[in-house]
């Protein structure tokens, strides 16, 4: 067996200090936004900073910058130390890092200036598509490279998830982002109308999927064994959920579509298989939750495990509310309010947040040689992190069965309840015409 | 079905589809192993990886196999009974037109005496009832605002509705009509008849016709262009023609901008507004609450009671 030595570290330690980094960042502007919601007048009437360019800023953050660093991190970690081999290519290596960062500056840059492809959590345009490409090609040559190369028969079942994760990945992006350039800065989809949309949450919904779930499961695969110093609960059931997710993952999208102009059977579909997702992402949940049956008593002390652990149950309770709010009935109340908002935060911070958050404790002292600061911190981290997650998803719950109710309120007469208090909600027209934003240039 | 251009997508969906569920239910079958003894230890796969990294081989847990057998045979129905297998509509034939059209045809019934009852009055007769005005100014915002905003003052290319400029005629059966039936106007491309001089030529022309030019050369070659090309619609003088729709241009009232910049580019690129068709969505009753609506609002009543209280 190799010495630890031996292993690329410097890449890890890298997107390891990016990951925390990119959390405080991508979170501060969504509590910005948030703020926005409450307060328009913080986005001080410049462009720049309204609500409709920072949100992408925000989605893409959290995810691709935060998530995407932490997923490099991880992944780069594990597969150099179940593979007993030093990570293929440092060179390449070395230039996914540099290239990802490069790829969240011009985010950081272009959101901001309106530039956008319009397409959720697929806005970067074509030309920063093409590096996120070049990157991610690096990416599976480095983490297939070292696979090809290990020094044990067996590949481990982290393993598995991330190669499922990168390979799907590059299909997705792809294929959502082919686009005929008008300009460096404008394109158009090569897709039209509802073919655009399904393809557009093909995408989308195999982004939750693959990025964010199957990644996630990676990281998950490593460090709860890890840290619990438990042997995994169940391979056979590894085996089961990993390629049941791969596969019934990949049907879910239409679900964004209900009600649309998509046709019913592919609606159905999408129904059909996010119900049938329920069973193979609680597999995950389960190997995850009992790796811990013998030690559960290290929860009460460790609140690293704590982390983890909590984390992979709102991953059991998000994954349980997806196939609900896929129903077609549930659906029709839940589509368009803040429900929506809440489940993808249960997701984002519950899951993603917190395996991040767990395993970067896990890895920065081991990567820097050094020990953690305080622990209490942590435990403290871990109770204010698990309330704020609990009230924000608890308050999303109401809000938005709330405005689902309220949508379909009529008054006397038929007409929408909800418009016509927004009536009343904007000031009774004073302005003389002169005011009218678009029509200050006639005074010239 | 007409969602596919030949019988091949049918099984195309199909086959996945069902074989997917199959082999989902093979997998768990085949992996299904025999229950452990009560007090055996589990056993673990004998690979280990970085030091310490082990896996047992628990048995599936039933309750969980149960759930994915509950959720399978529950999607089976479900394609049974709704439409999901390629062009195979689902026993229950539900559609969701059909929904749509159910659920429209239930609140018809409950609604339409509502506005049919007004029908009958005249709509300036109407925009001087408070009920109906107010009835009226919901409809608005339900179906008008994406457009013509909240307060019904407009934005860039879609008129005010609050002053007493109209492009079409703002006498009661007019805006009936216009809300009915919709409006197409045209503005044709000069750009590349006039070449850049001649746009810009004329538009100083335009600034002129409302007091606004400071380039008298200009506006006289402009004049020219214009008597050749524009009077066709917007008349000698400049005053538009509401029977197409031609906008008055000696008034201060602009639907695109008035700026020399924005005239500019009205004159090189056209223009294309165009207002959708109502008379089939909405029916003609609520059409003509909404007229009525519309025309109050340039229109405020002398008994105090006007709509917008300046």
């Amino acid at each position: 067996m190799s010495q630890p030595e031996t292993y690329n570290y410097k890449v890890v330690r890298q997107f390891a200090i990016m990951t925390v980094i990119w959390g405080i960042v991508g979170m501060l502007v969504g509590v910005w936004i948030a703020a926005e919601m409450a307060w328009p007048a913080l986005n001080m009437d410049i462009p720049w900073l309204t609500f409709s360019r920072l949100r992408p800023l925000h989605t893409n953050a959290v995810i691709f910058a935060f998530g995407g660093c932490a997923l490099f991190s991880t992944s780069y970690y594990v597969v150099q130390r179940t593979c007993h081999v030093r990570l293929f290519g440092d060179k390449l290596a070395a230039f996914t890092f540099w290239g990802w960062q490069l790829v969240i500056l011009a985010a950081a840059i272009s959101f901001p200036l309106g530039i956008t492809q319009s397409k959720e959590y697929a806005e970067l345009e074509w030309p920063i598509d093409i590096l996120i490409t070049l990157v991610w090609v690096s990416y599976a040559i480095v983490f297939f490279g070292t696979i090809v190369k290990r020094r044990v028969s067996h590949i481990y079942v982290a393993n598995w998830f991330f190669g499922a994760f990168i390979l799907t990945i590059a299909v997705l992006h792809v294929f959502n982002n082919l686009v005929i350039p008008v300009s460096w800065t404008k394109s158009y989809s090569i897709y039209a109308g509802v073919q655009d949309a399904m393809v557009q949450w093909w995408y989308g919904h195999n982004a939750v999927g693959f990025f964010l779930t199957a990644g996630f499961l990676g990281i998950m695969y490593y460090f709860i064994p890890k840290q619990a110093e438990r042997p995994v609960y169940s391979y056979r059931l590894s085996v089961v959920h990993f390629w049941a997710l791969a596969f019934t993952y990949i049907w879910a999208g239409p679900h964004h579509l209900h009600y649309t102009a998509l046709p019913d059977w592919t609606q159905s579909l999408g129904m059909v298989f996010s119900l049938i997702l329920l069973a193979p992402s609680w597999g995950g949940m389960i190997n995850g939750i009992m790796t811990l049956s013998g030690a559960w008593q290290k929860l009460r002390t460790d609140p690293i495990l704590k982390f983890l652990i909590v984390s992979v149950s709102f991953y059991g309770m998000s994954t349980f509310e997806g196939p609900m709010m896929s129903i077609k009935t549930v659906n029709a109340l839940s589509h368009y309010t803040d429900w929506t908002i809440g489940h993808v935060h249960s997701g984002a911070l519950g899951w993603v947040g917190m395996i991040s958050i767990g395993a970067m404790y896990f890895l920065i002292p081991r990567l820097f040689g050094r020990q953690i600061y305080s622990v209490k911190l942590i435990e403290t981290h871990f109770w204010i992190a698990t309330i704020g997650i609990v009230l924000y998803i608890s308050s999303m719950w109401i809000a938005g069965v709330m405005q689902g109710l309220m949508w379909r309120a009529v008054n006397a007469d038929g007409t929408s309840l909800a418009l016509s208090l927004s009536r009343h909600s904007f000031p009774r027209p004073r302005r003389r015409i002169e005011e009218r934003p678009w029509q200050a240039d006639m005074k010239k | 079905m007409a969602d596919f251009t030949s019988g091949f997508w049918n099984w195309f969906i199909i086959v996945p589809v069902l074989g997917g569920i199959a082999a989902l239910f093979l997998l768990n079958r085949w992996m299904t192993g025999p229950r452990s003894k009560v007090g055996e230890k589990p056993k673990t796969m004998g690979h280990v990886w970085d030091e310490d990294l082990q896996e047992l081989n628990n048995p599936l847990p039933r309750w969980w196999l149960n759930l994915f057998y509950i959720t399978m045979v529950f999607g089976l129905i479900y394609l049974v009974l709704y439409p999901g297998l390629g062009s195979f509509s689902g026993i229950l034939g539900w559609t969701e037109k059909g929904q749509y059209e159910k659920e429209m045809a239930a609140a018809g019934e409950q609604f339409n005496p509502l506005y049919e009852k007004y029908l009958q009055s005249d709509i300036k007769v109407l925009a001087a009832h408070r009920d109906a005005r107010k009835t009226g100014e919901r409809l608005f915002v339900n179906y008008c605002t994406t457009c013509h905003g909240s307060d019904a003052g407009g934005g860039p290319g879609f008129p005010n509705l609050r002053d007493d400029d109209w492009l079409y005629g703002g006498d009661p059966q007019t805006i009936k009509a216009t809300i009915m039936n919709g409006r197409q106007a045209g503005m044709p491309a000069w750009g590349a008849v006039l070449g850049a001089d001649g746009v810009a030529n004329t538009a100083e022309y335009v600034l002129s016709l409302s007091g606004r030019s400071t380039n008298e050369a200009a506006v006289k070659m402009g004049q020219e262009k214009f008597q050749q090309l524009c009077i066709a619609c917007h008349g000698p003088e400049g005053k538009g023609n509401p029977a197409m729709g031609a906008p008055n241009l000696t008034d201060n009232a602009w639907l695109y901008g008035g700026s020399k910049k924005t005239i500019m580019e009205s004159i090189e690129k056209g223009r294309n507004g165009r207002m959708p068709a109502h008379a089939e969505f909405l029916g003609e009753a609520k059409v003509h609450l909404l007229a009525a609506y519309v025309y109050s609002l340039s229109h405020p009543l002398d008994d105090g009671e006007s709509p917008e209280k300046h």
